[in-house]
């Protein structure tokens, strides 16, 4: 049975979300780009377990989450002798993969717990209340708040954030800053 | 919370300064939005087009590659 053409449409247009989150998570964009393929091929081959009228966003984050969750995991298993650096062995090295300006900001969320860092970029980019962020990761919405706001916390010291003139490492950053407030 | 007490950046216990908070948000979102903006790559387009024509065709083996 062929998936209905709207469905395809509806899919493929969540595919730039489904990229920037899991070149989020990973910091690596190959990776996330693998992440991104597993996805898509086990929501196809599994659509029919999709609730038509849910939202479709949701459900291949859902997966995406899931993926990048086992791998993780595993390679944990792998490197759990080098303890302690296996945080540095799974995240990519953001010079390779992130654009300059984001690198200290990459750096600081590469940093945070994993459950910390997907709650905030779920709440804090992807736009998803903390309900959906909660369904996703499959855990209390209390506790979605507060890893986002312990997530926001550590950033700020990582950052060194001061305050609100301190942030952004270059002009590239603060123009796209003032692009978007003049939003 | 985090034990380095970096002088002067260390959130007070109440939280973050709401600026500061925006400021992390901004920067979050603009980094993401950076790729939302690239839009679909074709390697994405053509594995939809492919996946879909494959349907019905026996399932791909559960773990790719």
């Amino acid at each position: 049975m062929k998936t209905d053409p709207a469905t395809m449409q509806i899919i493929m247009a969540i595919v730039p979300k489904l990229r920037a989150f899991a070149i989020s998570l990973s910091g690596n964009v190959d990776r996330a780009d693998d992440l991104v393929q597993e996805t898509l091929m086990r929501a196809i081959a599994n659509i029919d377990s999709f609730e038509p009228g849910t939202n479709m966003q949701a459900w291949l984050f859902t997966i995406l989450r899931n993926r990048f969750r086992s791998e993780y995991r595993k390679r944990r298993r792998e490197v759990e002798d080098a303890d302690g650096h296996y945080t540095e062995s799974l995240v990519a090295q953001p010079e390779q993969s992130a654009k300059l300006e984001y690198k200290e900001l990459r750096v600081a969320l590469d940093k945070l717990p994993s459950d910390q860092r997907e709650a905030l970029i779920l709440v804090g980019a992807s736009g998803f209340s903390y309900e959906e962020a909660a369904a996703i990761c499959g855990c209390a919405v209390g506790t979605i708040k507060s890893r986002v706001n312990r997530a926001r916390n550590r950033l700020a010291t990582e950052l060194d954030v001061k305050s609100a003139e301190d942030f952004g490492p270059d002009r590239n950053t603060r123009a796209v800053i003032a692009a978007n407030e003049r939003r | 919370m985090s034990s380095q007490a970096i002088a002067g950046a260390k959130p007070k216990s109440g939280g973050l300064d709401r600026q500061v908070q925006a400021k992390i948000g901004q920067q979050l979102r603009a980094m993401y939005d950076e790729v939302v903006d690239q839009g679909v790559p074709d390697r994405f387009a053509e594995l939809l087009k492919k996946l879909d024509s494959a349907q019905g065709a026996p399932k791909t083996e559960e773990e790719p590659r």
